[in-house]
Parts: C-alpha cells; sequence; structure tokens
C-alpha cells in the first residue's frame, strides 16, 4: 500500500487547513466559482489585475485538504506573475497531475505547487488537485 | 456458520488483499454466480425467444426459469409481474415515464422521503415539471427517522405516487413500509418501494408489504453488473405503455402502427441482458441456500461489533439511528475536521475499501447540513476484523491530521 505522508506533507497540511489566503478581495477583477458536484468541493476564486499582472488573489469555499491546499499555494505561486507566466504555470501544473510533464527542470518553475507531485498517483484526487487550477484557466482565458 | 468458509466463495479476497465495506455499492461476486454465467456462454449461448432452434429455447428456458425464480424470491403472485431491467435507475424510470406521465395530473401529489437516492428522485422531479404534479418530501426526525406524524402529514388525498426506500443507503434507516404502504392506500395513493438497499440482507414479500411496485438491482445482492429487476402487481402493469420500443416487446408491426406484446415482454424491448438474469438466478441460490436467517445472525454481529467501537472514538460523527433494530449495516461517519476524501484515500492506502461523497443523495446531504460522508457498509462475508482494519486506519487518518485540525 501506499505511504501518503508524502502527498498529505506539512506544507499541503498547513495550507489546507489555515490559509491565509481563504480571504475576500476588496477590489477584485475577476471573480468565479469552480466546484466538483461529485464530491461537493466548491470555491470561490477572485483575482485582481494591475495591467498585464496578477496582482492579487484568494479564495473561499470548502473541500478537502488536497483542493483547498492547492487552491491556497496555486494563488501564492501566481501572485505577481504576468498572465502570459501564469498561463504558463498552469499548464506546467495540469501536465504534471496528468503525468504529461515530468521533467523536473520544467517542473521548476512551479515552486511549491511541485508538492502535489504525488497526486499524480491517485487517480481518484486528481480532479481535487484541478479544481483550482481548471478554475483559473478558465477565468484568463475567457474573462481576460 | 463459519465466515472464514463463506468467504473463500469470493474469488476476489484470494486475489486481493482488501478489507472491502463498500457492499452498498455493490457486493463481490461468489465463484457460483460467476460459474453460472460462464456455463451459460460455455454451452447455452443463443438469443431467447428468437430461434426456433434447440439452443435458443434453452436459452429462453433459463431466461424465464429465472423470472420465476425471481417471482418466488419476493412472493409475487404471478411471473409475468417480474420485469428484468438494466438496473433500479431503469426501474424506476419505467415507472416515471411510463407510470408517471399518464396517471399524474396538475397539483396532485407525489411523495418522496428526502432520503431518497437520485434515481427515485430526478425521474420524479421530470415528471412533477411536466404533468403539473407536486413534489414533496417526508423528512427526517433527528433519530434519522421518518416518525407517523410526518407520514400522515405529507400523504393526502391528493397524493397519488409514494415513492420510498425500503433502506437509506446514506443512513442505514430501515423505514416501515408496510406502514407507509397500508396508509398510502388508504388515501388513495400507489406506492414504490426501492429495495436496492433491503433485498440484499432481509426478505421480502411484494404481497405481504402489498406494495404497488418494488424495484431493485441484482449487483447489490452477489448478481453481475447490469441487471435490475422491476416488480409491479399485474392489474397496474397491464394498464402501463410500454418504456422503450423495439425488438420482442411488440405484437404486429405495420406501417404505421403496432400491437404490443403481453406481459413480461411488453416492457422488455431488444436483446436483454441473459447472462445477467442467470447470473441473478445463481445469486437468488446463493441467498436462498445460506438463507437470510444466517446473513442477518452475521451481519448483526459484526456491525453491532462496528458500532460499538466506531463510537469509542471521540474523534467521530455517526450519522445513524440510535434505535438498533432501525438500522440495518451502513454506517456512515465523519472524523471532525477532516474531509471524508481524505479519510477515504488514507483509509484506501491502508487496503480499506469505503466510499466517501455524497452517496447520490445530495437532497439527504443538504438537509443534514453537510456536503458529503465517509460510508462502510456491510455483507455478510465481512468479519470483525474487517472492522479492526477499519478501526486501525481511521486512527491513523485522525493521527495524520490531528495536529492541523482546527473545528
Amino acid at each position: 500500500m501506499e505511504d501518503l505522508t508524502d502527498v498529505y506533507n506539512e506544507l499541503i497540511m498547513e495550507h489546507s487547513m489555515n490559509s491565509y489566503n481563504k480571504r475576500k478581495l476588496d477590489d477584485a477583477t475577476i471573480s468565479e466559482i469552480g466546484h466538483n458536484p461529485n464530491c461537493g468541493d466548491e470555491i470561490t476564486l477572485e483575482i485582481k489585475l494591475n495591467g498585464n499582472i496578477i496582482e492579487d488573489l484568494a479564495f473561499s469555499g470548502h473541500g478537502c485538504a488536497i483542493s483547498q491546499a492547492s487552491t491556497s499555494i496555486m494563488i501564492d505561486t501566481l501572485k505577481g506573475k504576468t498572465i502570459e507566466e501564469g498561463r504558463e504555470i498552469i499548464k506546467t501544473f495540469i501536465g504534471m497531475i496528468k503525468r504529461e510533464i515530468t521533467d523536473e527542470d520544467e517542473l521548476k518553475k512551479l515552486e511549491d505547487a511541485i508538492a502535489f507531485k504525488n497526486v499524480a498517483n491517485m487517480p481518484a484526487r486528481v480532479k481535487c488537485a484541478l479544481l483550482a487550477w481548471h478554475t483559473i484557466e478558465n477565468m484568463l482565458n475567457e474573462k481576460v | 456458520m463459519n465466515i472464514e468458509e463463506i468467504k473463500k466463495d469470493f474469488p476476489i479476497f484470494k486475489n486481493t488483499n482488501i478489507t472491502y465495506l463498500d457492499n452498498g455499492a455493490t457486493t463481490q461476486k461468489p465463484i457460483q454466480v460467476i460459474n453460472a454465467i460462464n456455463e451459460f456462454y460455455e454451452k447455452y449461448n443463443a438469443n431467447p425467444h428468437r430461434g426456433a432452434y434447440g439452443l435458443s429455447i434453452e436459452a429462453t428456458k433459463y431466461y424465464e426459469n429465472t423470472r420465476a425464480k425471481v417471482a418466488k424470491f419476493i412472493n409475487a403472485k404471478h411471473t409475468e409481474e417480474i420485469i428484468f431491467s438494466k438496473n433500479a435507475t431503469e426501474s424506476l424510470n419505467l415507472l416515471a415515464y411510463s407510470y408517471g406521465m399518464d396517471n399524474l395530473k396538475k397539483d396532485e401529489e407525489i411523495v418522496l422521503s428526502i432520503m431518497e437516492h437520485h434515481s427515485n428522485l430526478v425521474p420524479w422531479q421530470k415528471v412533477a415539471k411536466t404533468t403539473g404534479a407536486k413534489l414533496n418530501y417526508m423528512y427526517i426526525n433527528d433519530k434519522f427517522e421518518i416518525s407517523n406524524e410526518e407520514i400522515e402529514e405529507k400523504i393526502t388525498k391528493k397524493t397519488k405516487i409514494v415513492g420510498i426506500t425500503h433502506i437509506s443507503n446514506v443512513l442505514g434507516t430501515i423505514n416501515d413500509v408496510k406502514k407507509i404502504i397500508k396508509y398510502a392506500h388508504k388515501m388513495g395513493a400507489i406506492v414504490i418501494v426501492d429495495a436496492s438497499q433491503s433485498i440484499p440482507h432481509e426478505k421480502i414479500d411484494v404481497q405481504d408489504l402489498d406494495a404497488d411496485f418494488l424495484i431493485f438491482s441484482g449487483h447489490k445482492m452477489l448478481a453481475p453488473l447490469g441487471i435490475g429487476v422491476l416488480y409491479g402487481k399485474r392489474e397496474l402493469l397491464n394498464k402501463m405503455t410500454p418504456f422503450l420500443m423495439g425488438g420482442d416487446m411488440i405484437e404486429y408491426v405495420y406501417e404505421q402502427d403496432t400491437t404490443f406484446a403481453p406481459l413480461p415482454n411488453k416492457f422488455e424491448a431488444g436483446t436483454q441482458n441473459v447472462e445477467g438474469v442467470i447470473g441473478l438466478g445463481a445469486a437468488i441460490d446463493y441467498i436462498e441456500q445460506l438463507g437470510y436467517d444466517t446473513i442477518q445472525q452475521i451481519e448483526k454481529e459484526v456491525v453491532d461489533y462496528a458500532i460499538d467501537e466506531l463510537t469509542k472514538l471521540d474523534y467521530l460523527e455517526l450519522y445513524i439511528t440510535p434505535n438498533r433494530k432501525n438500522h440495518s449495516s451502513v454506517i456512515s461517519f465523519n472524523i471532525k475536521g477532516i474531509h471524508p476524501h481524505d479519510v477515504a484515500s488514507i483509509l484506501d492506502s491502508n487496503g480499506v475499501c469505503v466510499r466517501s461523497g455524497n452517496h447520490c443523495a445530495q437532497p439527504l446531504m443538504r438537509y443534514l447540513g453537510i456536503d458529503s460522508t465517509c460510508r462502510a457498509s456491510f455483507y455478510f462475508y465481512n468479519t470483525k476484523e474487517d472492522v479492526d482494519k477499519l478501526i486501525e486506519a481511521l486512527n491513523k487518518a485522525y493521527n495524520m491530521f490531528k495536529k492541523y485540525i482546527n473545528i
């Protein structure tokens, strides 16, 4: 049986249970709800853009440790990046979870979000890890 | 009866090292069922009702004999009151379309319990929207049971259809369907019983219940996936229009019109799942040979033990009625402060299979004020050791999370 301590590691646990990114933005540019109806996980993601820069992000909602931590760590990773850089990071993260991208150098740009690498070994939880990333991918593609 | 001996009938337990506690979703299959299907394909495979040759007649015999076996199993008065379907969901859709759409008028009422599975709920929403009928719910009390007052308040003279699950797939509550049927009949309504969660565990007697319709799926009672049953009183089925149209459900087909076959063929369009039917027959044989008394005796001992042990874990929230006699073999629970999907993943990593989620019962979850639960559901091949493994894995999950939990 698989040891899950590499998935439920310190970083992921901290972000899932006590995230400083779980708050409201006063002046969000875009806001969108992402949900997995099958498991009831639901997040509201807010982005504040400043020109081409993703200046601030926040989330609210509820879900499992993996979906909550993934949302929070995504926010840390994307904050301050340009929209183009953001899109590239999102693509890389989704590729990592789907095991389409395994090159360590390529994964470096994910910063802390690399902590979710082992979720790729848990097919039942892939959609938990991807909830926020698919939501923001949609926001940046359709609303910017 | 020695459970270890029983377990030997189930090849999956030889081939894997799992603690299988998801019997509410589907049960494992005994070798007797697997062999029966094998034998069908090796010796009797042909399309029933079609050919004039010996093999097709043989296949027809096996298919129809199983119908008679199912009728006897649930004590139906007539064999043609048994209709084979794909699953419980298809049986319920058949009733919604072929009975509900034709028998409900604007402002008449459909009454369901809040603990219905989506399969006995979503089709009725469609019927209500199309016919203008109202959809009302019988809610549960703080013991997770439907009270007499609730039954008598919700089922009225306007009620034409009552849909009720015999046993909740989330709470394990055993509903007093006989009482509900009696009251509904007094009010002039017909009753549809979802026996999917009960027939694996207890004897069903449709005449004693006086159920108008009763449905179940085979795969939750040792049979293969893809075979379901609809029982209906003959006089009701006779009046209903067919659900699916096509081969084998007809008498005469003209360019513009068709006359339909009598029961049961009227409701069995197209080539049927014969291997499923044969497997269902073998599953019934297995259950009858073991006996419902033995099944209940084994389950009671193991489930009682599980409830006792789970109650000792003070970090756990249990969603079961305190009235043990009204509770079956499904136990829903949550570790306070930890999401059930995380708990289920950690249990899985310890070889313990439970279900987590809303269990196709979102309105019930919303009513309980929760998103989801973990659910352990037992069958007669489960042992106290399986319970111990569940407890051990739950303790591991709790210990992994406890320093981060903020409730």
